[in-house]
């Protein structure tokens, strides 16, 4: 955490019963609104219309494969972590149409498909994911290849970051460096305080969009003790972490280990399911898949979600070139961890714990880069590392 | 295929529901493309028309339960130039390969007034055990916009699009809250073949497999964790034994927990 900021930040009180009054401002800007809410038995991330659409007083208890809603013994709005969806899921759609093209008369006749995209607000969204939003801004808007879809959604999305004020099960975004606590990068910044007391909002301001928004809603002014409180909020929340990586060195240590025993170890454990690329905030892959009618007359292209726990994925003139699981974790592994920085100067994780939880049979990353590191206690492999 | 005429399409039923055949007549809009652009030539389930061999595209629904169906396949495949087997029975053995783990001759003892009567084999086995199969369409039924997709791969001349992953990938991009991570419910979609759109999940029911293994499946893994998580061995037993029991990957994990229920 760094204690710069910026010159243009106001800091506000927010009244917890204030609260639609903001969803209010944002709608009356024709902003389409996503944020938390509850479904199937998980926090997901939808429209909403109504804060009373918000998993007020729920909470969730994260593991390793395991996931369960728990209520809160309060009335928090934002008292839960990350769920199964992030936010790519409305930046980059899992399932998109391209174009689609119509034969008629011998003439072939190509109709686009509009990219033009809802003005989206984006309520809720917590420093790790604020992050691997920057990530993927690095992978679709970087250096001349700009991707028009991901470009679309993002000029006019207005980001409401949520400070994290507890910790889940999973989540290690402290080593990360990414959160728990956002200082720019945001149009708002909320942190929900929520005592016998009081119930508000210290609200930052990250933007003018941001600035404008404030002035539209009740607040007040707010004092150096609520915010010294709120600093506090995120400080134990960075404590709550179990888990951790230590990042210092590892890219090197993950070039060097690409023989390394403990591949087939994971790769044993492994099902290729994808499911931890798909919940990633930041991996990016897909695949284009080109269809036709019966008749031969039409035709469409359509974008799809990848994965690299795909065969298809590697597949080359003769087959898979990454065909055993091992193979196939190695390349997620080193790509988040290690290629990444090459590739686009930063990490491909953001520690927000959703590959761990989300994993059917709780493979966790952090686990797996300690085997590397020779820091598992009975490890056989220990000494591997310095053979 | 760069034929001239339209290509003869015949549709096979060796033991099965006939629920996969139905999936073609399901296909309603398509259904009279499908008709325009192919000759129908022998569908005993749809049309009395009985036009004679080769043919160039078979649909095979079922599996080889019998000496007679062991030889009627081996006509099929020469009388076809391109041999696809439709769902689970045809692809697996189906649900009846249930009794490849029993003793078939005690079932005739127990179920039939004259058991002299019935001719049947030990096995009930998927058609490539017996014939050369140029193309696998699975599922328990098959879904109706796969086929309508490998017949008109076929009739373009491409490769069917028809993803070997996991069913987990269908279930994650349809945005469906994971059943097994969020509510415990054992799911067989992280070992089977795509294809189905993640539908029970969709419904917060796990998947059962309809679909059978997918490409380097894991049945061992999964298996694992369930029992970590307080599965016993005959429920892991039931839980890999259904349409696709005799699948090799899921036979082999119903087996093992077997002998070590056993
Ligand atoms: S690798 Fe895992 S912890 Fe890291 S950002 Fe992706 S989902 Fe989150
Ligand atoms: S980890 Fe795999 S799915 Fe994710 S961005 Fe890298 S190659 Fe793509
Ligand atoms: S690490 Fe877990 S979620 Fe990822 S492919 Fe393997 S089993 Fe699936
Ligand atoms: S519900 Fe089943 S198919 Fe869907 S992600 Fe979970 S394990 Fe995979």
């Amino acid at each position: 955490m760094s204690t710069s900021a910026s010159h243009t930040q106001e800091t506000a009180i927010l009244q917890a019963e204030d609260l639609p009054r903001l969803l209010e401002a944002l709608h009356a800007r024709r902003y389409q609104v996503i944020g938390p809410t509850l479904s199937d038995n998980a926090v997901v991330l939808e429209e909403i219309r109504s804060v009373s659409e918000l998993p007020v007083g729920w909470t969730d208890e994260q593991e390793g494969g395991v996931y369960r809603l728990k209520r809160r013994e309060d009335e928090a709005y934002f008292g839960y972590g990350v769920g199964p969806r992030s936010w790519k899921q409305f930046l980059n759609p899992p399932n998109l149409r391209l174009w689609r093209a119509r034969r008629e008369n011998g003439n072939l006749q190509f109709m686009l498909d509009s990219q033009e995209a809802p003005k989206m607000a984006f309520l809720g969204v917590r420093p790790c994911e604020l992050e691997a939003i920057a990530v993927q801004d690095r992978v679709f808007l970087g250096k001349g290849y700009i991707d028009p879809v991901y470009a679309e959604r993002r000029a006019s999305l207005l980001i409401i970051v949520v400070q994290c004020a507890q910790a889940s099960g999973t989540c290690f975004c402290a080593s990360m460096g990414t959160g728990p606590r956002a200082e720019s990068g945001y149009d708002l910044a909320l942190t929900e305080v929520i005592d016998r007391r009081t119930h508000h909002f210290l609200v930052e301001t990250g933007s003018e969009r941001g600035a404008d928004l404030l002035q539209e809603i009740p607040h007040a002014p707010a004092t150096d003790a609520q915010i010294a409180q709120a600093w506090e909020i995120s400080r134990q929340t960075a404590r709550q972490q179990s888990r951790t990586m230590h990042v210092e060195g590892l890219k090197e240590l993950l070039y060097r280990s690409y023989e390394h025993p403990h591949w087939e170890e994971v790769g044993a454990r492994c099902l290729t399911c994808g499911n931890c690329t798909m919940v990633c905030p930041t991996c990016f892959c897909m695949t284009v898949e080109d269809s036709v009618d019966l008749g031969g007359r039409n035709a469409e292209r359509r974008r799809r979600w990848d994965s690299c726990f795909m065969m298809d994925f590697s597949y080359i003139t003769g087959g898979s070139v990454r065909y055993s699981p091992s193979a196939r974790y190695r390349q997620w592994l080193t790509h988040k961890l290690a290629t990444w920085h090459d590739q686009f100067g930063v990490s491909g994780c953001v520690g927000c714990g959703r590959c761990i939880t989300w994993c059917p049979v709780a493979i966790d990353l952090t686990e797996e880069v300690r085997a590397f590191q020779g820091k598992v206690r009975g490890s056989k492999e220990k000494t591997h590392e310095n053979a | 295929m760069e034929v001239a005429r339209k290509p003869k399409l015949a549709v096979w039923k060796f033991a099965s529901c006939d629920g996969c055949q139905l999936s073609l007549l399901d296909c309603e809009e398509e259904l009279l493309t499908i008709a325009g652009a192919v000759e129908i030539a022998y569908f005993p389930e749809a049309s009395r028309a009985v036009l004679k061999g080769p043919y160039d595209i078979s649909l095979v629904e079922g599996s080889i339960t019998t000496p007679h169906d062991a030889e009627r396949i081996h006509q099929v495949r020469r009388a076809s130039k391109f041999l696809v087997t439709i769902g689970a029975c045809a692809t697996a053995g189906g649900i009846q390969a249930l009794r490849n783990f029993r003793d078939v001759r005690e079932f005739h003892r127990v179920v039939y007034a004259s058991p002299h009567y019935i001719e049947t084999l030990n096995k009930s086995t998927p058609i490539a055990d017996h014939v050369f199969v140029d193309f696998e369409l699975r599922g328990c039924p098959i879904n109706k916009h796969q086929l309508v997709e490998a017949l008109n791969a076929l009739l373009h001349g491409r490769k069917p699009n028809t993803p070997a992953h996991s069913v987990c990938t269908e279930c994650k991009r349809r945005g469906i809250v994971c059943v097994m991570v969020a509510n415990g419910t054992p799911c067989l979609g992280p070992v089977t073949h795509a294809g189905c759109g993640a539908l029970c999940p969709a419904y917060h029911r796990g998947c059962y497999g309809c679909f059978g293994p997918k490409e380097s499946p894991n049945p061992a893994s999964l298996a694992d964790w369930w029992s970590r998580h307080g599965a016993s061995d005959p429920q892991l037993v039931r839980l890999f034994r259904s349409f696709n029991a005799y699948a090799e990957p899921f036979r082999r994990e119903s087996e093992a927990h077997e002998q070590s229920s056993s």
